[in-house]
């Protein structure tokens, strides 16, 4: 069995495949950055990207990922480790407190603004309802998921330029997730044109 | 100072939103061995044995712990030594820990505890603190005599008197409920036998390194010198992670010592939810005089605080709610009885806010109940009684030497939420579908530790030869960002880059005891240790070039990483300096030491100036409530804080923020049930945590006077923000529907028509 994670193709040994997904990410990849916090779901902190859609990975099996493309918060910033611009922007509105929350928040915040580049207040709100946070009040996580927002726009600007006009066709913030241009972590990843973390299509 | 205005600055930033900050469960040993507590099912009972045989023939458990097998101390505290390492006589409440079975994989360590069996006898429990404080109630500690943990008093003025001068008697009884911290991370702990001297390195989830320590020394019975508990980051603690947190450390340390490995103990939420302490649910009896002018003449109040199983530090926390029983308010003659009870419970601790929430939630609907009778506003009223510069509270401290800023910090939040404009709107219950109400609370709060104990915090600094500079401090990052603080404070300090600076990595070993960090006192005693210690340093580098300089070492200037004399020509670079110092065989190395100012207390009168300085606060909140369903909406909520100086302006409001979100879940979500005492909110689907959605937007506005006893004019912001939002909530809800709630979590059902005078008429 073949996982995607972070752009590498990672071969799953046997003995592998009951493991809970997190403590083979944790554990056998040393991608630590997703939190056990509360095991049932109901925290957000183990929160990763399954192609493309945000997912709380605490209650699911490795054998349940075959073939799929997952991204953690270790692969959002560029390979030479500039960061994100929605990670700059959790770092420049003083998101961050104690930190534990802070990848699974990310991930959440990255899966809404591919679908949703242009979001209001109460949208960004919406979105993170499913991630539990107590040192912030959100307040600041809002911020800057709304200071980021316009660097998705830009990006999806470049494969549908309508968007940038500030008429966003109905149904078009969906499409956006499933175009295959955008499907990877590359083009939303480091700096604008970089290709980082750029991998084949999943087949 | 060159304030970071536009964008937030954290040395640990970039690792938190990498995920490469390595918390404790991220850390890898070689050769570990996982732990898992064991807990009974018993609430009270006697012990007869503990059988671990089952546990170790479990096929990769390595050694099951009890009590017989702590080579030191098994009983240990902060206040009374009645904390268990492990459950020895009794089982006291039921988390109580009875064994922890170490095992080669964490699964089988959990399995192995699973079969620990316990047999005891049950003895008659006592869950009601009234009900403990009775002759003939179960005791929970027989040999303590009584299930009195501690009593507070104060004295002032003459009640009787100021009772006979009310026109007005407003006699009320509040109840508060029991609140989980809910610290994202919980509680954990790996601890590594040191091959090289035999010392115990501890990395884990814990806001108090030196009281961390002393349990660990005091249960393995070795020197605190042979315990070495080093700086990890932390996933949340509001004062949650002192005791248990140091019990899991104590624990693990011990499973690492005897089998000399590497031992991990990361805890499942439900252990950390039934075992953890937590924030004392309070009875409190309050009745209060008040003439037609307007002014409180007496207050009485009796509060009972339900401490649960083990002492912990009930004493402090109802020490803090003693000495604030009046709120922000000028009180002539006040009797106020204060009981810290053992039950049967959860144990009771500390908790951002540490005993002030419960009292603000009382005081700040008491003062409105009295503008009610009285007959003139809220507003009105809290200014006829507020304390003002030079002031007397009510254990007879003078409100001198910093600026008394309740007044200004109430006409903030009043002039951006045009609060009385709002007031006016308020529906009072009339009117279908959501009802809108506007309320608000305010506080003062004593800063730092005050006459509870031993007040001071060390700093060190170490510049080297290229110019970069070491700084470390006494006080821990909880999460807030101390690391951060301490570093801008320097470089402001010492006109350098805050780049040059690196926080070392903290060690029990390497910096003195000072304290924990709580109380909100990390700001204001390790700045003001940074700070004193970078004065000595630039005294030393001053006299060191002062004649290169040609001025006095007094009239040396530090700016833009330049070290400056009499004209801007006479300089060096700071870097430049740092090397020749080391050439002059001078060190740049410094060690400061701040000292919290004098406080005195009489236990017997409950008089004495209690803290050194204070902080003010006042929140307002707009919310609607839904006629049919009950349910709150809060629309928009607004604090204004006097921080005394703000020295990382975004993290100033982050905590703002987080307080108030905190103060929601108190005011109307939150609450841990324990029928029979056995828990049955063990986990954050069924413990009701503020989510996004349960918020408001929110204003945070930092009101700044510079305090002249700090030595960065820096004060406190943690707990002041925690305090107040659940009594301004209450009051938003009366003035939504007319009904006053006077019991934690505010409950709302589908709510009835009012009567012709409103409901909240009495």
């Amino acid at each position: 069995m073949k996982l995607f994670v972070n752009g590498k193709e990672i071969e799953v040994p046997a003995g592998a495949m009951e493991k809970r997904i997190v403590e083979f990410l944790r554990e056998d990849l040393d991608l630590t950055g997703a939190k056990n916090a509360c095991d049932v779901g109901a925290c957000g902190a183990c929160t990763i990207l399954v192609n493309d859609e945000p997912l709380k990975i605490c209650v699911k099996r490795v054998k349940d990922f075959s073939g799929q493309r997952i991204l953690t918060i270790e692969g959002l910033a560029a390979p030479d480790g500039t960061l994100h611009p929605l990670q700059q922007a959790f770092v420049d509105c003083g998101a961050i407190q104690c930190g534990f929350c802070t990848p699974g928040m990310v991930m959440t915040a990255h899966a809404f603004l591919l679908k949703n580049p242009r979001p209001t207040r109460e949208q960004i709100r919406r979105a993170i309802f499913q991630n539990l946070c107590r040192c912030t009040g959100y307040q600041q996580i809002i911020d800057a998921v709304e200071k980021a927002a316009p660097h998705y726009r830009r990006v999806a600007s470049g494969i549908l330029p309508d968007v940038e006009d500030g008429i966003l066709p109905s149904g078009t913030s969906r499409d956006i997730s499933t175009r295959p241009e955008l499907s990877t972590a590359s083009p939303l990843g480091g700096t604008p044109g970089s290709t980082a973390g750029r991998r084949p299509a999943a087949t | 100072m060159a304030k970071p205005e536009t964008k937030c600055w954290r040395n640990d930033a970039y690792a938190k939103v990498t995920g490469k900050a390595k918390f404790t469960d991220d850390l890898k040993f070689a050769n570990v061995l996982h732990a898992a507590p064991a807990y009974s099912d018993f609430v009270h009972a006697r012990i007869v044995s503990i059988d671990t045989g089952a546990a170790e023939k479990l096929a990769g458990v390595v050694k099951v712990l009890t009590a017989k097998d702590v080579p030191g101390t098994n009983r240990f505290g902060q206040i009374i030594r009645d904390f268990r390492i492990f459950a020895d006589d009794k089982i006291h409440y039921h988390g109580d820990v009875v064994a922890v079975v170490v095992a080669e994989t964490r699964e089988i360590a959990i399995r192995g505890a699973q079969l620990v069996k316990v047999n005891a006898e049950p003895l008659p429990a006592v869950f009601d603190p009234e009900a403990a404080m009775l002759p003939g109630a179960p005791l929970v500690h027989e040999n303590h005599g009584t299930n009195l943990i501690n009593t507070h008093v104060v004295r002032h003025g003459n009640v009787e008197e100021g009772f006979k001068q009310a026109d007005f008697i407003i006699e009320e009884k509040f109840q508060t409920q029991t609140v989980e911290h809910a610290y994202m991370e919980t509680e954990a702990a790996v601890c590594v036998p040191r091959s090289t001297d035999g010392v115990i390195e501890v990395y884990g989830s814990m806001q108090h390194p030196f009281s961390t320590r002393r349990f660990v020394a005091a249960c393995l019975g070795v020197a605190l010198s042979e315990v070495e508990i080093i700086g990890t980051p932390m996933g949340g603690g509001f004062g949650g992670k002192d005791d248990t947190a140091a019990i899991v450390c104590a624990r693990t340390a011990l499973a690492a010592k005897l089998l000399n490995r590497p031992v991990k103990m990361i805890y499942c939420r439900d252990w950390s939810m039934r075992e953890s302490y937590k924030r004392h649910p309070y009875r409190v009896h309050y009745k209060m005089g008040v003439s037609k002018a307007g002014r409180i003449t007496a207050v009485q109040c009796k509060i009972i605080a339900d401490g649960g199983a083990y002492c912990s530090v009930t004493p402090w926390v109802t020490w803090r709610s003693t000495v604030q029983c009046c709120g922000p308010y000028v009180v002539e003659n006040v009797h106020c009885d204060t009981f810290g009870v053992y039950t049967n419970n959860v144990v009771a601790g500390a908790m951002r806010g540490f005993g002030s929430p419960q009292m603000n939630f009382v005081i700040e609907q008491m003062v409105e109940l009295a503008a009610e009778r009285v007959g003139i506003s809220a507003i009105e009223f809290r200014r006829c009684n507020m304390v003002r510069q030079g002031s007397v509270t009510i254990t007879g401290q003078k409100l001198d030497g910093h600026k008394v800023a309740m007044e200004q910090a109430l006409d903030t939040v009043l002039r951006e939420m045009d609060y009385e404009k709002k007031l006016a709107k308020c529906s009072h219950g009339y009117g279908d579908g959501e009802l809108y109400g506007i309320g608000l609370a305010m506080s003062y709060r004593g800063v730092s530790l005050g006459a509870e104990g031993v007040d001071f915090c060390a700093a060190i600094i170490n510049a080297q030869a290229d110019g970069s500079i070491f700084v470390e401090v006494g006080v821990h990052e909880n999460g807030q960002g101390a690391e951060s603080a301490m570093s801008l404070l320097l470089a402001e300090e010492l006109g350098v880059d805050l780049d040059r600076i690196r926080y070392r990595r903290s060690s029990t070993s390497n910096i003195p005891d000072s304290g924990t960090t709580v109380a909100s006192r990390g700001t204001i005693m390790g700045g003001g240790a940074v700070t004193l210690a970078a004065r000595e340093l630039k005294q030393k580098i001053a006299e060191a070039f002062c004649e290169k300089l040609h001025c006095a070492p007094g009239a040396v200037r530090f700016a833009n990483n330049f070290i400056v004399g009499r004209s801007d020509t006479d300089r060096i670079a700071f870097a430049d300096a740092m090397r020749e110092m080391w050439l002059m065989q001078r060190f740049p190395f410094a060690f400061g030491v701040f000292k919290a100012p004098r406080v005195t207390w009489d236990e017997r009168t409950g008089q004495g100036d209690a803290y050194f300085t204070w902080v003010y606060g006042c929140q307002a909140v707009e919310l609607t409530v839904n006629k049919k369903s009950g349910k709150v909406k809060l629309l928009n909520a607004v604090a204004a804080h006097d921080v005394g100086r703000a020295v990382n302006p975004e993290m100033v409001r982050g905590q703002i923020y987080g307080g108030m979100a905190m103060s929601t879940g108190y005011g109307l979500h939150e609450e841990v049930k324990a029928p029979d005492g056995k828990m049955t909110t063990l986990n954050l689907n069924t413990y009701r945590v503020p989510r996004s959605m349960d918020l408001p937007e929110m204003k945070a506005i930092i009101i700044e006077n510079p305090d002249p006893i700090s030595p960065t004019g820096a004060k406190s912001i943690g707990e002041p923000a925690n305090e107040i939002l659940a009594p301004a909530i209450a009051n938003a809800i009366f003035n939504a529907t007319g009904r006053r709630h006077f019991t934690l979590p505010i409950h709302l059902g589908a709510l009835p028509e009012p009567t012709a005078c409103g409901e909240g008429c009495k």
